[in-house]
């Protein structure tokens, strides 16, 4: 990109002005979605008052034109002004560290529930960004689920997921 | 005077033993959950809300409003021992508070920030307890064109109070409203914006996005700072308690116009966070010690910790009052109430007068018990940040996760969790506010219902706002706030061209 900052000695993944450019675009999306979801329901004053679509069209403008004024800021005002970064190449890969294994943890609630998979997550984060030895690892992330267990499907009586696709849990009795 | 009997009734519906209990739970919960990066009073409050569904409503709000008080106390502990704010409304006090706690006095800093968050809670429920009711009997002639004004006042002052863009204010508020009306509509029953997918039916709650946008996006935040801690060993002894005790009231000027600014700034949606900014400007200011502020001066710490608690408490009277809440954590509170059945509202008072006065009755104790807790157990809080953040950080996602889930049993809402929570991410570092856009998610069904029975009384017009002096009054000061930004541009050109 060019309008990287070459300033800092960290290398920038992005600059603030393009991440105010590309949010801006993307209210305008959902702005248009919404606009467009409100008038296909009926956007305007019908026999009985105002219509389903009525409320949200108002809405949906609103953010069409206050994001427009948000990118015109960003793409044209800011053009000539020094560009900071959004975020550089250091902690973009620690935020990612986080973020992706998150996915997958969420994937895994989805797919094998949540003890099983919270046991992995956090003890693969641990190992991998704490430096932990294997058997603190687990010792701490079995103590975790072990302990949303009794509190949850216990306590409170409030199922969590077991697993859509496979319950790894099955054969100790948890379903 | 029917407000103290009606008090003395609430007092005898929080004190039975089980409610006492819930109350030290929920505050050391609270203080616990304030100390946590990623965990704060709104978000705690969202993921422990679907675990109260079965209590008595009255049990359940005294929990969680103390989880919210002890969160008040917690962000303290963190900001002076390690300077890292627990909680957004806490950064004022890492300013003074840390320099004290290096200094040696760590113990004193945390003496002086409880005892004036109590003050400041303290003054403000007292406020609540004469205030609210007057208000409630008030807006009992409310009707929908005056509910939309206020309503209207509510989100435009979040434009006229915020420093930053006021179209990113606007943007962000307005992607809550749209977000509220996803799912079925409440007036005509028929779906909206789902664009055919099932999951969308039940549309976005704002409990979902309150834990996306405010744990996974700031643990998202605290990683890429790549946080260490480095605290400085702290203990309360009795001694340094009652010495500082001692030193305190010398400062009641300071106290005193900090609980004003906080309750101000609680009771219009400006929110702690600018409460405590804006005491500790002003005692920086007017203080005699000024030029020493900075460098550990305990004035510094007495008046943001009071205007944020006054703040974080007096939020609570327009949620109790009007039913409309004054900060994300208030708004949480309010989704609770309408879980448990409960009208939020000035029917409320009338209605459920032992639900209300039971909770400001635990106001008052729940805050005497966040005192002694956080003074007893300072140490035991302390060592929970030494808990490295690598285990911190998947345990909390993990909770989150939880969270998100037990809202509705719905693995979809742990995906819009992630979601949220890199919303939350982009828009902290962009400058989008988050507190219009939860409140907009929250409120947005409710004010949309008055807008269309304003509409429906006025046929289409929207003179209805303007029909008598107190919908025109209420609905001008909406809209000067609204283009306070402008007006304040205008005026400081005009400054500026004299000068």
């Amino acid at each position: 990109m060019s309008e990287q900052a070459n300033n800092s000695n960290q290398e920038s993944v992005i600059s603030v002005r393009m991440m105010d450019i590309i949010t801006a675009l993307l209210f305008m999306a959902v702005g248009l979605t919404v606009m467009v979801g409100s008038l296909k329901l009926g956007a305007s004053w019908g026999s009985d008052g105002p219509e389903a679509g009525y409320f949200p069209f108002y809405i949906s403008l609103i953010i069409l034109l206050s994001s427009a004024v948000t990118l015109y800021q960003a793409a044209i005002v800011d053009k000539k002004k020094k560009t900071e970064s959004f975020v550089d190449k250091e902690s973009f890969k620690q935020v990612m560290a986080v973020l992706l294994p998150a996915v997958v943890f969420v994937l895994g609630v989805q797919l094998i529930g949540i003890y099983v998979s919270s046991v992995f997550y956090i003890a693969i984060f641990m190992v991998w960004l704490g430096k932990y030895p294997i058997w603190k690892a687990i010792a701490v992330s079995v103590g975790v689920s072990v302990a949303l267990y009794l509190m949850f499907e216990f306590w409170f009586q409030v199922p969590l997921p077991h697993g859509s696709w496979f319950n790894p849990l099955e054969f100790v009795g948890v379903n | 005077m029917e407000e103290i009997s009606a008090l003395f009734n609430g007092f005898a519906v929080a004190m039975t033993p089980f409610n006492l209990l819930l109350m030290l739970v929920g505050v050391t919960l609270g203080v616990i959950i304030g100390v946590l990066p990623g965990l704060g009073g709104a978000n705690g409050i969202a993921i422990l809300l679907p675990l109260t569904f079965t209590m008595p409503p009255t049990s359940a709000i005294i929990m969680l409003s103390c989880i919210y008080w002890g969160a008040l106390f917690g962000g303290a502990i963190t900001s002076v021992l390690f300077n890292i704010p627990g909680e957004p409304w806490s950064v004022a006090t890492t300013f003074d508070g840390y320099p004290m706690a290096r200094n040696g006095k760590a113990g004193e800093a945390l003496t002086a920030a409880f005892t004036s968050s109590f003050v400041g809670a303290f003054f403000a429920i007292v406020m609540i307890t004469f205030l609210a009711p007057l208000v409630a009997k008030f807006a009992l002639q409310f009707g929908p064109p005056e509910f939309f004004s206020v309503y209207l006042l509510t989100f435009c002052s979040f434009v006229g109070m915020n420093k930053g863009s006021p179209f990113k204010t606007i943007s962000a508020m307005m992607l809550g409203f749209a977000l509220a009306t996803v799912g079925m509509d409440t007036v005509t029953g028929q779906l909206r914006l789902t664009f055919g997918h099932p999951e969308l039916m039940r549309g976005f709650d704002f409990l979902i996005a309150v834990i996306g946008l405010f744990g996974i996006g700031e643990i998202l935040l605290s990683m890429e700072e790549g946080l260490a801690f480095h605290g400085a060993a702290a203990k309360i002894r009795r001694q340094v308690v009652l010495e500082t005790w001692a030193k305190l009231p010398k400062y009641w000027a300071t106290s005193l116009r900090s609980c004003l600014i906080g309750c101000w700034m609680g009771i219009t949606p400006g929110g702690a966070t600018p409460a405590s900014f804006m005491a500790y400007g002003v005692a920086k200011r007017v203080s005699k010690n000024g030029e020493n502020f900075g460098k550990g001066e305990m004035e510094g710490i007495v008046a943001p910790e009071t205007a944020a608690h006054a703040a974080g408490t007096s939020a609570l009277l327009p949620m109790l009052s009007l039913g409309i809440p004054g900060s994300p954590t208030a708004a949480v509170l309010l989704g609770g109430l309408l879980i448990w059945g409960l009208q939020p509202g000035p029917l409320l008072f009338v209605e459920k007068p032992d639900f209300v006065w039971g909770l400001i009755a635990s106001m008052y104790l729940g805050n005497l018990a966040g005192l002694f807790v956080v003074l007893t157990c300072v140490p035991l809080f302390a060592s929970i940040l030494r808990i490295p953040f690598s285990i911190i950080a998947p345990v909390i996602i993990v909770i989150c996760a939880v969270g998100a889930y037990t809202v509705h049993n719905a693995t979809f809402d742990v995906w819009l969790m992630l979601g949220f929570g890199v919303l939350g991410y982009v828009f902290k570092k962009l400058d989008y506010p988050m507190a219009p856009m939860v409140l907009a998610l929250v409120l947005g069904d409710r004010a949309e219902d008055s807008f269309r029975q304003s509409m429906l009384i006025s046929q289409g017009s929207l003179d209805v706002f303007f029909s008598n002096y107190l919908v025109a009054g209420i609905s001008s000061v909406a809209l000067l706030l609204l283009f306070w930004p402008l007006i304040g541009k205008f005026i400081g050109k005009k400054k500026a061209a004299a000068a």
